[in-house]
């Protein structure tokens, strides 16, 4: 078929591994998380797993879902900072 | 069945019988009329339509782009302001290839506040891949409206038509109309990039210079491909419903040595200005262009050339004569005329024709 028109399909990784943006690192707490899944639902790039694995390839390290957690069990880690 | 209408509810009755799906307008002087005719349809049952009003003309055009990429007949109409004010739309429409069919009531752009013809408000869109045919009779804004739907639809084409009427001049006069059943002359839309919502995608998304260079060719590959498509379509309206349409419309051009050349409704006061030129001795003859884009290749031969610009690109001059001058190499008396629905008599045609001063530009009533 002829392009007549700029159509993208979704694909994991169409705009490369986008975890090379990132400044600050999720770093779950595991003894906190009732996976109560908030911060999967929020997640703008789906990057959170139904075991609540964050896939750090892509993930930007936005901070949302640190932000929406409701026990708090999530930390933003500077990158190379992680103890 | 032959009958009587104005211009505009001529393109109504023609969106009717074209199977139009979806309808978003404003209502806006002099298109109003298409809009409220296209509306008592769809209330009364007699099209099987959606009409959506807006609040806007940007939105009109906005929703007709996402009804169209359904893959659904889809139309709207406007006039001056209206263009203007959904240019950003009108220009999408395009590169997103959706056959798209709108009227434009042709109407001059403020201020002064003016709601009388002028083609200025349509050439401010011919740069945007819409095709564009300009009419001249009730019969013909009829037959190019249901021309457009096949012409959009073709495969080869996928690209929005404009047909345009002169503000009342064309929009609120009354003529004969001989209306069609159109049976199978406009096939069903196929639209090979449609909407599929079992494989979402992204449309018109961001897109490298690479892929956009590519894509952007492509409407020109189809505009020059719709020149086939046109006359492809004109033929077979020509044999199924027994009326003729070209790129221009010519009047005793045959044996000529001096052609009028214009844009809607004057070209048809052109051609009893020739009759009154042919009666004085002189040969002379009217070639109304009706396709602006994509422009048709003009055989002016060796003729001289009178143009009439109802419409003027400041800084530059007519944009029918400059055209011509670019696509043919051919200076010509460019006469500026009939802006904001200014009175042109076939008499001051006739005029134009006499007092020629080949290579110079005159602006009608008023010395610049």
């Amino acid at each position: 078929m002829r392009e007549r028109l700029a159509i993208s399909r979704p694909v994991e990784g169409a705009c490369g591994e986008t975890g090379t943006w990132r400044v600050f690192k999720p770093v779950v707490d595991r003894e906190k998380c009732n996976s109560c899944g908030m911060c999967a639902m929020y997640c703008p790039d789906g990057v959170i797993d139904s075991e609540y694995e964050i896939d750090l390839i892509f993930c930007k390290g936005c901070g949302i879902c640190a932000n929406e957690c409701p026990k708090k069990a999530i930390a933003m880690v500077r990158e190379g900072e992680e103890s | 069945m032959l009958t009587i209408s104005t211009g505009n509810n001529a393109v109504a009755a023609a969106v009717r019988e074209a199977g139009t799906g979806v309808v978003a307008a404003y209502p806006i002087t002099p298109q109003t009329e298409i809009v409220e005719q296209i509306a008592n349809f769809v209330t009364k049952g007699s099209m099987k339509a959606s009409y959506i009003p807006v609040e806007s003309e940007h939105s009109a055009m906005a929703a007709c782009i996402g009804a169209s990429i359904t893959g659904i007949r889809t139309f709207t109409a406007t006039s001056s302001h209206g263009l203007l004010y959904m240019n950003e739309m009108v220009n999408w429409a395009a590169a997103a290839r959706l056959p798209i069919v709108m009227a434009n009531v042709n109407r001059a752009l403020g201020p002064g506040w003016n709601v009388w013809a002028e083609h200025t408000d349509s050439l401010q869109a011919r740069d945007t891949g819409w095709l564009q045919v300009y009419v001249a009779t009730v019969q013909e804004a009829y037959d190019a409206t249901l021309m457009a739907f096949r012409i959009a639809e073709d495969r080869r084409v996928y690209l929005p038509v404009m047909v345009n009427l002169d503000g009342f001049t064309l929009s609120h006069i009354t003529q004969q109309l001989e209306d069609v059943k159109i049976g199978d002359f406009i096939p069903p839309l196929v639209l090979d990039h449609k909407i599929d919502p079992a494989h979402p995608g992204g449309y018109g998304c961001m897109t490298s210079s690479v892929d956009y260079v590519r894509i952007r060719s492509d409407i020109e590959r189809s505009m020059r491909d719709s020149v086939e498509v046109i006359r492809e379509t004109e033929a077979e309206f020509a044999k199924r419903f027994g009326r003729s349409y070209s790129w221009t419309d010519d009047y005793r051009c045959e044996d000529a040595e001096v052609l009028i050349l214009s844009m809607g409704t004057l070209g048809k006061e052109a051609e009893v200005a020739i009759d009154i030129l042919r009666s004085e001795g002189v040969k002379a003859g009217s070639m109304r262009v009706r396709w602006i884009r994509p422009f048709p290749n003009l055989d002016l031969g060796d003729r001289e050339l009178v143009v009439i610009d109802r419409n003027y690109s400041f800084g530059f001059g007519g944009i029918l004569a400059g055209s011509i001058r670019a696509k043919t190499g051919k200076t010509c008396y460019n006469v500026i005329a009939g802006l904001g629905g200014q009175e042109v008599t076939y008499h001051d045609i006739a005029s134009f024709v006499r007092n020629r001063k080949i290579g110079t530009e005159e602006w009608f009533g008023v010395k610049i």
